[in-house]
């Protein structure tokens, strides 16, 4: 909004505009039943995952330290599948 | 459970929260575009999935400013958006983009991209190509492929699908003589990276066509998107290609694998491979790979 | 400075004065002289704005939209046909509360083809959620580009505003008029500052699409925001009178009504043709007064009711119909009218469709027909050609 209105402005409209980012409180989640768990060792960092993951949930720590965070991880299995090495596999998650 | 919590609020373009389908090959390029693009950029967005899946009010996946009005406008909305920059003087740092799924790049919104592109407005046009009108229900779109069954161009007694060739948007908008035209494919993600990063760069009218498998419209296992892509590639029938100011002037090689490889594990093909009426179909398909082949000179 | 310029050149100079930056323009006759006259100003750096030639009406709206989205002022015009084509992106305009000024000229609607005036075609935008005003001549044409700048940006309207001005009839006549200084227009309009735009520094989303738990409710918000906006057209009518002291009524204005028996309502250029008859009548003896309805949309019900008080009989006459209904404005006059204890009779008669002329025996048939009793029907039909179907 502007920062130099000397008068109070209205509020916007309903529904005309959506803050950004506020998808993020949608925790996509409980979408899935698969779960991708990283084997540190096989893998050499490519970056392949994180990449591609379609909701951009999976990120590393150091070089060749992946995780993803279960709290938007659909379960989709990109990154199983795509991973060159075979360093993450889908596990059924029981909660 | 992350040891430590992700972030992502003000890191990105696209943000996680988003309603698309487990393993949609569009979120991840959509992703991967906007790596590359950065904060400062404006995005018109026409009708379709990627509209509908990220921006359900109040909810908004979208870090950067982004606009959606109607399906066949974005490059309207755009060149709008890039004359408003240029009177603000905005227009060197600020850059336009617009995305637009395959039924608004190559059919409804086909006059008012071309009208964009001879205007030469400063913008990034990005057509996300799932071969469909895949958020109303995978419809036939001119980008369909020929002899893909849709739902309206199913396999039928008296069908076999899409009868009609796809629509060679990339050459349409070379042939406008813009400065910077290719294909791209999320599955060759460095690739798309690269071309992104030079639409970006030039200065002038853009058009980047990036091919996004659907899980749900293609019909496969949506773990694989990754694979389906790149066989689409790899079999001629996605030529990645790139066009300066109307010349090609690169293109991805490839070993070509038989057409039949990318067609079988898709379910809107299968039904090419039940009796002689559909081999006669393949055989038409591999013809089309093949012209592709020689046109570009794809082969390795 | 007071100048003999053609209608249309009037909308561009006070287009001009309103300093848009961004024009879109895609012509159509009888448009084309006011996106020519603009070409010019740009082309001779009179006018610093970004012209952009579009490649269809639906477009020229859209380029306005992502503009204005974007935090500038914008312009079109278009008429008929051209309306018609981009009358979704007016709604999606409306709806998105984004304002601008569009000049509707008034031209007939196909089929049959046909390029003169009357006022089907932004009589069919009605429902949009613009706000529409319509012009007697050409000086209040001016003047009225100007007002709807400061009607549409005010922070209790953010709706878009359409100035109706009748094609040919007021756009390709000469007629003298008062042009303002630039500093007087910048006196009486500031620039235009965004609620909100498409900006890196402070990014929005703008277009999400809403579910059925909360889209009534804004739709109830346009409509209480329209209906308020009568009083800002009220509000800019005094003001602009005050700056420039030009003044054409606000939401209507009244000719010879207040001992009126009968009152003719009508709206647009033809308002000038009924206050000459009417003078005719007041000579013969006949009591009778011109309504000029100026804001159509919001319909400014309780003025209506209010300037109709004393009125024995009420003919409204329109270029436009809908059809397989009646005339529209005498629809939406009779129910502005209703539940009252007293009504009385309204008629409604079509006349002036596809540039045929109102002319004074027109007028006279209409009071005549009104006069023996009948409620609709249309005006100046060629008889021979009728009983020829």
């Amino acid at each position: 909004m502007t920062a130099t209105a000397k008068k109070p402005r209205r509020k916007p409209p309903l529904g005309i505009i959506t803050r950004p980012g506020s998808s993020l409180r949608n925790k996509t989640g409980p979408w899935g039943i698969l779960r991708p768990v990283f084997d540190w060792e096989k893998c050499t960092g490519c970056n392949t995952c994180e990449t591609i993951c379609p909701e951009g949930c999976v990120r590393h720590l150091e070089k060749k330290q992946y995780e993803a965070d279960y709290e938007y991880c659909k379960g989709c299995g990109m990154c199983a599948a795509a991973c060159p090495f075979g360093a993450i596999a889908m596990r059924e998650e029981h909660r | 459970m992350a040891a430590t919590a992700f972030t992502y609020e003000g890191t990105r373009g696209f943000l996680p929260g988003h309603r698309a389908c487990a393993g949609c090959g569009q979120a991840a390029a959509v992703r991967i575009v906007m790596e590359v693009a950065g904060p400062n950029v404006i995005a018109a967005n026409a009708t379709g999935c990627l509209e509908v899946f990220s921006t359900p009010h109040p909810e908004s996946a979208w870090g950067v400013p982004w606009i959606h009005s109607l399906f066949e406008n974005h490059p309207a909305v755009a060149s709008g958006i890039e004359a408003a920059l240029k009177v603000q003087g905005k227009i060197g740092d600020v850059r336009v983009l617009c995305f637009g799924g395959d039924g608004a790049t190559l059919d409804i919104g086909f006059g008012a991209l071309s009208g964009m592109f001879e205007r030469g407005h400063d913008v990034a046009y990005f057509c996300m190509d799932n071969e469909a009108y895949m958020n109303t229900g995978v419809q036939r779109s001119g980008s369909t492929p020929f002899a893909a069954a849709t739902t309206t161009s199913p396999a039928g007694r008296r069908s076999f699908g899409e009868d009609r060739p796809k629509k060679d948007l990339p050459a349409i908008a070379a042939a406008h003589g813009i400065p910077y035209v290719a294909t791209a494919s999320m599955s060759y993600f460095a690739d798309l990276r690269r071309k992104t990063k030079k639409a970006l760069e030039t200065r002038g009218a853009k058009y980047v066509q990036v091919h996004v498998p659907c899980p749900p419209g293609w019909g496969y296992d949506e773990k694989n998107s990754v694979e389906i892509g790149k066989l689409a590639v790899d079999c001629g029938m996605y030529p990645l290609v790139e066009w300066e100011n109307g010349e090609v002037v690169r293109v991805r090689k490839i070993k070509p694998i038989p057409v039949e490889d990318y067609l079988k594990p898709q379910r809107r093909f299968r039904h090419l491979f039940r009796g002689e009426a559909g081999k006669a179909q393949i055989a038409k398909i591999q013809e089309l790979a093949d012209a592709n082949i020689k046109k570009y000179g794809l082969a390795e | 400075m007071r100048k003999m310029i053609e209608g249309s050149r009037a909308v561009a100079e006070a287009v001009g004065l309103c300093r848009p930056g961004v024009i879109s323009a895609y012509p159509i006759t009888p448009q084309t002289h006011i996106v020519e006259e603009l070409s010019q100003m740009v082309a001779d750096g009179e006018t610093d704005a970004e012209y952009v030639r579009v490649e269809s009406e639906h477009s020229a709206a859209s380029v306005c939209l992502g503009a204005v989205a974007a935090g500038t002022r914008a312009y079109s015009a278009t008429t008929s046909q051209g309306m018609m084509l981009m009358a979704e992106v007016l709604y999606n305009i409306a709806g998105m509360r984004l304002p601008m000024v569009i000049t509707g000229v008034n031209r007939a609607l196909s089929a049959p083809l046909s390029i003169w005036n009357d006022q089907q075609d932004t009589m069919a935008i009605r429902d949009s959620g613009w706000i529409q005003l319509y012009a007697e001549n050409n000086q209040e044409v001016l003047d009225m580009h100007i007002q709807a700048y400061k009607i549409a940006e005010d922070d209790r309207v953010l709706l878009p505003v359409m100035v109706c001005m009748d094609g040919f009839v007021l756009t390709h006549t000469y007629e003298t008029v008062d042009v303002p200084t630039q500093e007087q227009v910048d006196a009486f309009l500031p620039p235009y500052d965004p609620l909100y735009k498409l900006d890196p520094a402070d990014p929005y989303t703008l277009g999400a699409f809403a579910g059925p738990e909360m889209y009534q409710e804004v739709r109830y918000q346009i409509q209480q925001d329209a209906l308020g906006a009568k009083e800002v057209v009220k509000e800019v009518a005094r003001d602009f009178q005050a700056a420039f002291g030009r003044w054409y009524g606000d939401v209507l204005d009244t000719y010879r009504c207040e001992d009126a028996e009968t009152i003719y309502v009508a709206m647009g250029s033809v308002i000038g043709t009924m206050k000459d008859w009417c003078d005719a009548r007041r000579e013969e003896g006949g009591k009778a007064g011109v309504l000029k309805l100026r804001c159509f949309r919001p319909f400014p019900q309780d003025e209506l009711r209010a300037a109709l008080a004393r009125a024995k009989r009420v003919v409204v006459l329109e270029k436009a119909i809908t059809v397989g209904g009646h005339g529209i404005l005498a629809a939406e006059v009779r129910a502005a009218l209703y539940g009252q204890r007293e009504t009385p009779p309204v008629h409604g008669a079509v006349a002036g469709l596809g540039g045929r002329d109102i002319t004074f025996e027109t007028l006279d048939e209409v009071r005549h027909r009104a006069e023996a009793g009948e409620a609709d029907f249309f005006a100046g039909l060629r008889r021979a050609v009728v009983e020829a179907m």
